[in-house]
């Protein structure tokens, strides 16, 4: 076998399992594919060559926090929502500024969730994003009453198309003028 | 209007009423204002708002720092320009009103109109010269208001951002996970084995049976198949029931399921020598 058409069933492989796996796949996910040992740095070119070949197709070749995955190039989300009109009901406001804390603040407890926004946490928001799987406890912070702590999941970096926090938008943007006293 | 807001505001009431008049005059700029029956020339300073219309305003809000960030962004108000004595008494008449009425909701608030009613006392009260350059206790409400209004921003960019299932749309690709472990084989002995077992354990439980009864391999080929296809798959012992079948009721059941198995209807496996033989229907296995 050439070495091209070796490289070529390579990718193949890696193509396959990306498509048919539910999951993002971890470098040691797809170094698993195969029998003989591969370099971690032969298998990322491998994914890199990958992506070029998938450059002018509907599908995108991108990593996110759990790892590798393919997904729809954003210019036909358009097209494949009109598949389930019944779109997802939005998260109240209150969900999501409480995931915004936890995600720019973490790890926080309720009462820092309280402090923040000035009114009391509703057990019933915190149930929809650890539903969600995009949020966690992490700990307790040792304080009297060992309040939990949470912290965002992988998911949710998986589920906003991110590789880590810091590709959140950074805090700096959302600061506003100061109020004058 | 503006004018009106700075006056009144103050007490969670006042902001509330100043939401409500402002909201009433950019929806209804003709509206007449009738209270029980009378018609009303202008809204009045101090007006009540009855409690379920108050909740749904709260509802609008979420929290007293959002309601008061909007009066700061949106008119301009001062939140120190606070008559005190008038927004005491109407406080006091307020917590009256709600004690029975989701007095939880509006607790927030409550606390929001003491925080702010104690930062104007600080205010009038003079300071010694020494201490007049100490912290304005005004700064820490504002800190607040400026980290909420951020976290405010941060929610409805979160919100706004393509998700998975909303506006991102991930490969799944089908594929049938056939499952890698193979059954093992079962020799003739295994099996012959395992049937003296049975009839070493049907001689504990013998009995002296009188009469006669037909026993069709048939009959119980279906008895077995039934049974497998309830518990889908058995130990090759609990095909056999020793305590009250005789002898030739547990051979004809050997029988049926040797003959199901020739006709290939019965899966029969076992992990390894002397290991328990499992019976199960074969077409469950390719399904």
């Amino acid at each position: 076998m050439s070495e091209t058409s070796n490289i070529t069933e390579l990718k193949n492989v890696l193509e396959v399992a990306l498509l048919t796996s539910h999951e993002p796949l971890l470098l040691d996910d797809m170094l698993r594919l195969f029998a003989e040992k591969m370099e971690r740095a032969t298998l990322r070119m491998l994914l890199d060559e990958l992506k070029q070949d998938w450059a002018e197709r509907t599908m995108e070749l991108v990593q996110v926090a759990s790892g590798y995955r393919f997904q729809a190039r954003p210019q036909y989300a358009d097209f494949l929502a009109r598949l389930n009109p019944e779109r997802q009901a939005k998260y109240s406001r209150a969900v999501m500024e409480t995931l915004a804390i936890i995600a720019y603040r973490q790890p926080v407890t309720r009462g820092d969730i309280e402090e923040i926004r000035g009114v009391a946490v509703n057990p019933n928001v915190m149930r929809q994003l650890q539903e969600r799987d995009w949020i966690d406890v992490v700990g307790q912070r040792e304080v009297p009453g060992r309040p939990s702590l949470y912290a965002t999941t992988k998911h949710f970096l998986d589920d906003l198309n991110l590789r880590s926090l810091s590709e959140l938008p950074p805090m700096e943007d959302f600061t506003q003028q100061e109020i004058p006293i | 209007m503006i004018a009106l807001l700075g006056a009144v505001a103050g007490d969670c009431v006042q902001l509330l009423s100043s939401v409500i008049s402002s909201y009433n005059n950019l929806m209804f700029p003709t509206l007449e204002i009738k209270v029980k029956g009378e018609t009303l020339g202008e809204l009045p300073q101090d007006l009540y708002i009855p409690p379920d219309a108050l909740e749904v305003y709260l509802e609008a809000f979420e929290g007293p720092l959002d309601l008061l960030l909007y009066l700061i962004r949106k008119h301009n108000l001062d939140i120190l320009d606070i008559p005190m004595a008038d927004l005491t008494r109407q406080y006091m008449q307020y917590v009256e009103k709600m004690r029975a009425i989701k007095l939880e909701l509006a607790g927030d608030y409550l606390l929001m109109s003491a925080m702010l009613i104690e930062i104007k006392s600080r205010m009038l009260l003079p300071k010694p010269v020494e201490i007049a350059e100490e912290n304005d206790p005004r700064a820490e409400l504002v800190r607040r208001l400026m980290e909420y209004e951020a976290i405010k921003l941060a929610a409805q960019r979160l919100d706004e951002m393509d998700k998975v299932g909303d506006g991102l749309y991930v490969a799944s690709a089908y594929y049938q996970h056939i499952s890698q472990v193979m059954p093992p084989e079962v020799t003739l002995d295994d099996l012959a084995e395992a049937w003296r077992n049975v009839l070493k354990r049907a001689s504990h439980f013998k009995h002296h049976k009188v009469g006669r009864s037909e026993l069709s391999v048939r009959e119980h080929m279906s008895i077995i198949l039934r049974q497998l296809k309830d518990a889908r798959m058995l130990e090759f012992t609990q095909l056999f029931d020793v305590k009250n079948d005789g002898i030739p009721k547990l051979v004809v059941c050997f029988l049926a399921i040797l003959e199901l198995c020739r006709e290939g209807l019965l899966r029969i496996t076992q992990q390894q020598a002397f290991s328990p033989i499992y019976v199960q229907i074969a077409a469950d296995i390719k399904s």
